[in-house]
């Protein structure tokens, strides 16, 4: 993958939910290697379903998307092998509720990339540090805080070794005390130059780590700017809108 | 009248026979339960399959199997097929009506334990890249377990009992059995009960093992994983 061969592109992306719901409406986003992303909008404005779409848990109804330059959106595509490239995290952690978090971490190394029993704990041990959970591996998911939990969730996806990371409100379903512990671990992802396209209303994350911000409204990318003359300046009425409704005065 | 014979009923309770009778009915439950298990997964599966012409098939299937008494498929199966040329023996004919019938219950337990895992486990799974079949294994499957396991409890009890349909066809487990003895010594009530006692056993002997299995699968889930979260 060469650095100039942007990490996600978009083109022209449609899809329908039924013949009368247009979802996306002609959805063009290109994100460069080491670029965080954050995507906002009201809700119901397409934002969880375009990141599904990147990830390929979504198929588009015409339109192109391509992950490090393999296209997803073809039938040809082998869609497990690409999805094991990129990280997901979601609203409602879903780690699974029937295997310890050690287990968790493992199950993809293992069946997903053929790693070794001892290689795959040796990862998800020095994960499980890293986001601060060291000691709880033992654990069932439902014996964590939602903010450990979500910590997991982002280690389990790091284990995968991606390439890029997605996350849909990460932090929406925590506790207001349990939010930052989450976006510190994200914080320093970014800076360690992890790709990231973040969905989330959480405008202290973006203003700190966000390259540019994606506006969505009624499922079409209404504006696309640096994260300083998004929230600066909007360029268009929904988005100064949507901004006056989320930001504090 | 004759009243109740205790010396028959005594020689009865232990007549070896009957035990092996029992040994029977066990071994066709086991193999209800097995038959009916493997087939009835891949049912469900075909009952949520995306494909209108699968799910459908499937659905005619249980709509078949589940509408109409056990005694009359054994009977189609064993004492019509020869008409058309299909020829089974006693043995397979019990085995496959079990089987097919089982099934059909069967599925629609699995069915029910694979809807109950929430959708966003799949997406999960699929997000970390594992394929379908995988996704199946390692994660549906164990947490389907959880909700399926009660119900198939109760199944095994109810065809430990079911099994006794097949003496229609002669085939020959207790309740059949049974019927052979009282043919040869007419101690019908005695026959019967221990007949009866020989069920009783066997069912409660299962609740005891169902119970323990339960137990220990509340255990390997966590206590807050068995209450959901
Ligand atoms: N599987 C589906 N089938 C039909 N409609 C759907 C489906 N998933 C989502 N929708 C609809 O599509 C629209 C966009 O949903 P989406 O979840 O992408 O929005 P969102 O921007 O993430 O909203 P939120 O901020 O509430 O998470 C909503 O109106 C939603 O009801
Ligand atoms: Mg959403």
């Amino acid at each position: 993958m060469s650095d100039a061969m942007p990490m996600f592109e978009l083109q022209s992306v449609n899809k329908w939910y039924s013949p009368s719901f247009q979802v996306l409406k002609n959805c063009c986003l290109t994100v460069g290697k080491g670029e965080v992303v954050v995507v906002c909008g009201p809700s119901g404005s397409g934002k969880s379903t375009l990141i599904k779409c990147m990830n390929a848990l979504e198929a588009v109804t015409d339109g192109r998307i391509l992950v490090a330059g393999a296209e997803v959106t073809t039938p040809k595509a082998d869609l497990p092998a690409l999805r094991a490239r990129v990280g997901m995290v979601f609203q409602s952690f879903e780690l699974f509720s029937h295997m310890t978090i050690l287990e968790n971490l493992c199950i993809g190394q293992e069946k997903v990339l053929g790693r070794s029993r001892e290689a795959a704990i040796a990862k998800a041990n020095l994960l499980l540090e890293r986001v601060g959970i060291a000691g709880q591996a033992g654990k069932y998911p439902g014996q964590l805080s939602g903010g450990q939990q979500q910590r997991v969730a982002i280690a389990r996806a790091l284990a995968m070794d991606p390439v890029a990371m997605l996350f849909d409100e990460p932090t929406s379903a925590l506790d207001p005390e349990m939010i930052n512990e989450v976006l510190d671990v994200m914080v320093s992802l970014a800076q360690e130059g992890m790709t990231m396209v973040v969905v989330t209303h959480e405008m202290g994350f973006a203003r700190k780590v966000a390259d540019r911000i994606v506006f969505m409204d009624a499922g079409e990318i209404v504006e696309v700017a640096p994260s300083e003359t998004f929230f600066a300046a909007p360029q268009t009425d929904r988005a100064r809108a949507f901004l006056s409704k989320i930001l504090p005065h | 009248m004759k009243g109740w014979n205790w010396q028959g009923f005594f020689e009865y309770l232990t007549n070896t026979y009957l035990f092996e009778g029992a040994l029977v009915t066990l071994g066709l439950t086991a193999f209800s339960m097995t038959a009916g298990l493997i087939l009835g997964f891949f049912i469900a599966v075909l009952r949520m399959s995306r494909f209108r012409i699968l799910s459908t098939i499937a659905s005619l299937y249980i709509w078949l199997f589940r509408g109409t008494p056990l005694l009359v498929q054994l009977i189609i199966i064993y004492t019509g097929l020869p008409q058309v040329g299909i020829k089974l023996s006693v043995i397979q004919s019990t085995l496959l009506g079990l089987a097919l019938c089982e099934a059909a219950y069967l599925s629609e337990i699995v069915r029910a334990g694979i809807t109950s895992v929430p959708r966003g486990q799949v997406n999960a799974a699929r997000a970390i890249g594992m394929r379908e079949a995988q996704i199946m294994r390692y994660v549906i499957m164990p947490q389907a377990l959880r909700l399926i396991i009660p119900p198939l409890g109760n199944s095994v009890n109810s065809v430990l009992k079911t099994t006794s349909i097949a003496s229609i066809i002669s085939m020959e487990e207790l309740l059949r059995r049974t019927q052979v003895l009282i043919q040869e010594k007419f101690l019908v009530l005695e026959l019967f009960v221990v007949a009866a006692i020989y069920y009783l056993i066997m069912t409660t002997a299962w609740e005891f093992v169902q119970r323990r299995i339960e137990a220990r699968l509340g255990k390997a889930y966590g206590q807050s994983a068995m209450t959901g979260l």
